[in-house]
């Protein structure tokens, strides 16, 4: 029973950093009031990319070393999503589409080309699960051994890979970065009021720009993660990333913009999504349904967030709307 | 006293509103625009398969109407995406966001399926397909009106609320699936009545899809009036436009909000059927397939009219259906049609900013446009 | 020379579309002076002065600072220039606090210390005379105090040129003396400042120098001393100007409307109305005076049926009497009055009530943006007939009718509203909902943004319709005009009702100071 429980709470820890990840990149972007639905395409895009660069990297050295072989999966993967943040940027910003028909197309896309190359790199490999980033998959789930030793707290909060502990300070820094910088102060407003963030000499477009393209980058980290550790560095057109993708945008709604509550918001989705593992005598077919949890929580918590109505839970008043300076 | 002042550094494009378009060259710019995502598309083919490009369209067509049968699959599937575009027109017309027709198809999906099963030799065709029709149109109407009854009472974010409605309905097919699996261990459930056709499509003309371009014909057309000649639609319209001025005028917005996604998930939820029924006769988690998301862009770039969803469905078909025979053709998978839809849905929205907007270069010329 | 002049605009021309905002304006602001930029609604001036803020770049012509070519193409370059701008719409940020706001968009070097930003602030408030709380958010503040927030923004980046977009519109009386007074001491203190008003005292009060804007053209620019309103007024409108309404006086008169202790309270729990009791007359134009935001909004919507009420509220409506000229039209609700409080519009339709109401955000509320004129005459009728389908005959009818009788400027009756002019988007609704032949007429500021033409055409109209027994009740901000055009005049003062006078026999000052009535005792308490 125990091991089942601390085998249900690593699977949350784990399942709940890919839409950590997630939620994060977009609790970024959404504070620069821009509400990218194509979270489940950018995911997709920063797995294939790192997983490709692993791969071809892996393919051509026999003896890959494993900083290499993060840096190049890494790189790879946060250029590509930040590269679909741009796309997503261009046609929301410059030329003013509608963000949330913009953000399906490049859920979309995202999917299209990462299950086509997906599925290519799959037949290079030779099938389905196949796909050897063997060296790759390793650096990512790398633990400490002193630590990851240490029993049931080694197990519990030390038998992660890097990108888990790496989620939780990224998570801890966009915080600090939206409340205690200046630079955090102005890209609130531009979420808030660009109308006003624009009067007081800020540069609206350079930080939708680069809070949507960062906040990719951040978001694709999701993706890479989940093809790196979680499913160990293979590839399944399943559909699972866009279905956890999803998730990460009603994380955003669960944590309420508020970067530190993806933390705890995360590792519960996981935990909910999970809690099957400790139920026992499940049929296959009751599982599907157990599986159901995260989104009717969700489902609660949006239902929760509307009937109180306070202030500072609010989205970004801005969300969704694109800015024309000389609007009339 | 009026001689020009020499200018001082300008911005070098300069972005100004425009005050009305005439058509014809809105339409100039969509057509340059679904012109513009074809040559790119074709690029894409041409660097994955080394095709040269009159071959890369060719190939493309020969994909989408080459032969009798592919010609029956292209309108099939247009006739698909159209249902749900329909379907989602007068929600959207709302600006009630309504990204959970995945969902809704499912849902309806299902049903279908299971009173397909169940009551296969108890039923004559005809009445087990009214059958079904019914209780997929009701339950793809109640996964509307939940979101639509939380919108309407309490504000509820409905994007993200129809957004997670697709997942428990997902949930809820796999959950079927595994009850009905067929064979055992296959995690499929087979062609339902493969051997007696019990509660399949009829041919209609003789054509085995006759009967889903008939019916989606139907909504279409109903839809069009719908929303342009009815009090209904007038109210969608208003309410899309203002809440305020709904109040106003004596709407009562919470009404016709739950309504128009009663509607809008009754005929999602019949698409379901219609996919079940009429296309796949089984039932998996991919039965929606992301055409309930791609319907919306359809819907959206249409601005609800029914009349251009047909054409941009059948363009998206066509390019889907090709892209899908290179393909094979060339021992590729079918995702290279998603990357093509997403190509074509990308430069059609940049082409709404040709329309709505002109560019001025620095000295007072403009770069697009009279 | 050259110093004396903070700024110069020369042959400033800006065009929106096919209309012409300002035509080759040329204008100099000097240094240590107030200049009053004079000028009706629409005449140019706050998009001559967005130029000066960087909101719009000029399509033509030359901006000199201190003598020197510059170009402002952001509202950053007119910060780097020493020019801050108090817009009309205040530029905060609702859920921040006021000096969160105020070190916005700085580039200061070192972390952001709102400490160290509080006790700045509080040293400048001192230096001329304002109160503020650094830590207060901005959507628990009044208006007064975010003018102050937007005021001390400017000054804690430096500016010495401030431009105020109507600065008192918003203000009582006192606050808007305590808003001088401020000005004065930053003129000492050797800025130069520019306040876009048409309100004529305020300019002879506290200006050195008037500017005057007709049209998107300069006019021409006279020292204060050295002129006088009628003069002014001359030079804003081009030609002189009596404002006489014809204001007939209707007899007999018959009770129409009965508001007893109406109570509403906005989302937040606060009364935005508080037991408001008045009567309304058919025959008569019923004025409603008080500074913007003291309920007005909230009164009408209420009698319109579109609010909710507090318990014990009551709006009794008394149908026209027999010997009435409009009672024919109207079918006789119960006789001794039938209340209209929880109601919706369409209930208090179906009783027989026609009741007109141009609403103040014309086409967020009175009228769809999105559809053309034949739609929008069809808002309140389109139910009208049998069967599911919806007759535009006699919408269109009636938009031809509207289109003909008001002169409205519009390509097609199905061009969107949103294309038209205001005045044109003003007189499509006013038409529309004087074409219901209504027995109690509501307007809020149905004239704000028209030119003199519009608001006089708006004016016969809503007299025209007193005439025929109609009671009407006009929310209005301008009070010259209260003054001449109602019968009499109901002033509200935070949500309660200050006072009821003859409009023939009060003055300005009378209204004035009842506007103010209760906000010292609010104060106080």
């Amino acid at each position: 029973m125990m091991d089942q429980l601390i085998r249900l709470l690593q699977s949350s820890i784990c399942f709940g950093t890919v839409i950590m990840y997630g939620a994060i990149g977009e609790i970024l972007t959404e504070k620069s009031g821009n509400l990218n639905l194509g979270v489940p395409g950018i995911m997709y895009l920063g797995g294939i990319s790192g997983l490709a660069a692993s791969f071809f990297y892996e393919f051509n050295n026999p003896n890959p070393s494993a900083i290499v072989c993060l840096l190049v999966s890494f790189l790879a993967a946060f250029a590509a999503s930040a590269l679909g943040g741009l796309l997503y940027s261009f046609l929301t910003i410059t030329l003013r589409a509608n963000q949330n028909v913009t953000g399906l197309t490049l859920t979309i896309f995202g999917g299209g080309v990462a299950n086509f190359f997906g599925g290519s790199l799959n037949t290079m490999a030779g099938g389905v699960g196949q796909i050897s980033v063997a060296a790759t998959s390793a650096a990512y789930r790398a633990t400490i051994p002193a630590l990851s030793g240490l029993g049931l707290p080694g197990k519990l909060f030390f038998s992660y890979g890097f990108m888990v502990y790496l989620a939780i300070v990224v998570a801890v820094v966009l915080h600090w970065f939206l409340n205690h910088t200046r630079q955090g102060l102005n890209l609130r407003a531009v979420g808030e009021n660009p109308a006003t963030a624009d009067a007081a000499g800020i540069n609206v477009i350079r930080n939708k720009y680069l809070a949507t393209c960062i906040g990719a980058g951040i978001s694709g980290m999701g993706g890479l993660y989940y093809t790196m550790d979680y499913i160990k560095g293979t590839w399944a057109s399943d559909g699972t990333i866009e279905s956890l993708g999803w998730l990460a945008v009603a994380l955003v709604i669960f944590a309420t913009w508020r970067s530190v509550n993806a933390i705890w918001g995360s590792y519960l989705f996981g935990f909910l999504f999970w809690a099957y593992l400790i139920i026992p005598n499940l049929g296959r077919k009751d599982i599907e349904l157990f599986k159901m949890l995260p989104y009717l929580v969700t489902i609660a918590v949006l239902i929760f967030i509307s009937l109180r109505k306070k202030r500072e839970n609010h989205p970004p008043a801005s969300l969704g709307l694109s800015y024309f300076r000389e609007e009339r | 006293m009026t001689q020009t002042v020499q200018h001082h550094k300008e911005p070098l494009l300069r972005i100004v509103k425009r005050d009305g378009i005439a058509r014809p060259k809105a339409y100039a710019i969509r057509i340059a625009a679904v012109l513009a995502s074809l040559v790119v598309s074709g690029i894409f083919i041409f660097a994955i398969t080394k095709l040269n490009p009159i071959q890369v369209y060719e190939a493309i067509f020969d994909g989408a109407f080459g032969t009798n049968r592919r010609s029956w699959v292209t309108i099939r599937d247009a006739m698909m995406l159209l249902c749900i575009g329909v379907g989602l027109a007068p929600a959207f017309k709302m600006k009630f966001w309504n990204i959970g027709a995945e969902g809704q198809i499912l849902i309806g999906g299902v049903v279908t399926a299971g009173i397909m099963r169940a009551w296969g030799g108890d039923l004559s065709t005809p009445a087990l397909l009214a059958v079904m029709g019914i209780v997929s149109l009701l339950c793809g109407c109640l996964w509307g009106v939940i979101p639509a009854v939380f919108k309407a009472v309490w504000n509820t974010n409905e994007t993200l609320f129809t957004l997670m409605m697709n997942y428990v309905a997902i949930q809820i097919t796999s959950y079927c699936v595994a009850l009905w699996e067929n064979p055992v261990g296959s995690n499929s459930v087979g062609i339902i009545n493969q051997m007696t056709a019990y509660g399949h499509f009829p041919k209609v003309f003789g054509q085995a899809y006759g009967l889903n371009v008939v019916l989606v014909l139907i909504l279409a057309v109903g839809m069009y009036i719908y929303l342009k000649y009815s009090k209904q639609g007038y109210e969608i319209s208003v309410v899309g436009d203002s809440e305020n001025t709904a109040r106003y005028a004596g709407i009562n917005v919470k009404k016709v909000t739950i309504r128009t996604m009663a509607i809008s998930g009754a005929i999602c939820g019949l698409a379901g059927f219609i996919e079940v029924a009429g296309v796949s006769h089984t039932i998996s988690t991919e039965t929606a397939g992301g055409r309930g998301f791609t319907a919306i862009i359809v819907a959206w770039l249409a601005q609800f009219n029914t009349f251009v969803m047909i054409l941009i469905s059948f363009l998206l078909v066509f390019l889907q259906q090709g892209a899908i025979q290179i393909a094979s053709q060339f021992n590729l998978n079918d995702y290279a049609s998603e990357i093509i839809t997403g190509i074509i849905l990308f430069f059609i929205l940049s082409s709404e900013f040709f329309i709505n907007y002109r560019v001025i270069v620095r000295g007072g010329k403009e770069a697009k446009g009279k | 020379m050259e110093n004396t002049y903070a700024i110069q605009m020369k042959h400033v021309t800006k065009r929106f579309g096919k209309v012409v905002a300002n035509d080759d304006v040329s204008l100099d602001i000097k240094r240590g002076e107030i200049l009053s930029l004079l000028g009706e609604n629409g005449s140019g001036k706050t998009t001559l002065m967005n130029m000066l803020a960087g909101i719009y770049f000029p399509d033509e012509g030359e901006i000199l600072v201190g003598g020197n070519p510059v170009t402002i193409a952001s509202p950053k370059d007119a910060f780097d220039c020493g020019i801050g701008m108090i817009h009309q719409h205040f530029k905060l940020v609702d859920i921040f606090t006021a000096a969160e706001n105020i070190v916005l968009g700085l580039e200061e070097p070192g972390k952001l210390d709102l400490k160290a930003a509080a006790a700045r602030i509080t040293e400048i408030c001192q230096k001329y005379g304002f109160v503020i709380d650094p830590n207060k958010k901005v959507y628990n503040m009044s208006v007064s105090e975010k003018q102050t927030v937007e005021i001390v923004k400017v000054l804690y980046r430096g500016a010495d040129i401030l431009i105020l977009d109507e600065p008192t519109a918003v203000l009582t009386p006192q606050e808007t003396d305590r808003l001088f007074d401020v000005m004065r001491n930053m003129k000492a203190d050797g800025k130069a400042m520019v306040i876009i008003t048409h309100k004529l005292n305020e300019v002879m009060d506290v200006s050195d120098r008037v500017a005057v804007l007709r049209k998107g053209r300069y006019i021409g620019d006279v020292a204060t001393r050295d002129t006088n309103p009628q003069k002014l007024t001359d030079m804003m409108v081009g030609h002189a100007v009596t404002l006489n309404i014809d204001r007939p006086l209707v007899e007999p008169r018959h009770l129409r409307l009965e508001v007893q202790d109406l109570t509403v309270l906005t989302p937040d729990g606060v009364k935005a109305l508080d037991h408001v009791s008045f009567q309304a007359f058919g025959g008569e134009i019923l004025g409603i005076a008080g500074i913007s935001g003291s309920g007005q909004k909230e009164l009408l919507e209420s009698i319109a049926g579109l609010r909710a009420t507090e318990p014990g509220s009551h709006v009794i409506y008394h149908p026209p009497a027999p010997d009435e000229p409009i009672a024919g039209q109207h079918v006789p609700v119960d006789r001794s009055g039938e209340e209209l409080l929880g109601k919706t519009p369409r209930q208090i339709h179906s009783i027989g009530v026609s009741m007109a109401f141009v609403p103040e955000d014309r086409l967020g509320m009175g009228l769809v943006g999105s559809m053309g004129m034949t739609d929008n005459m069809m808002l309140k009728t389109y139910r009208a007939g049998k069967g599911p389908l919806l007759d535009r005959k006699s919408p269109r009818a009636l938009a031809e009718q509207v289109k003909a009788e008001l002169d409205v400027l519009t390509p097609s009756l199905n061009t969107p509203v949103r294309r038209l002019s205001g005045g044109n988007v003003q007189k499509v609704l006013v038409g529309r909902e004087i074409a219901q032949n209504p027995s109690v007429l509501m307007t809020a500021y149905a004239v704000r943004g028209l030119d003199i033409n519009t608001s006089y055409t708006i004016y016969n109209l809503l007299t025209a319709e007193k005439c025929k027994g109609v009671a009407v009740l006009y929310v209005g901000e301008d009070l010259d005009v209260l003054l001449e055009l109602c019968d009499r005049i109901l002033v509200l003062c935070g949500g309660q009702v200050s006072g009821v006078v003859d409009a023939r026999t009060t003055t300005k000052e009378e209204v004035g100071l009842l506007m103010t009535r209760f906000r010292k005792e609010a104060a106080q308490a």
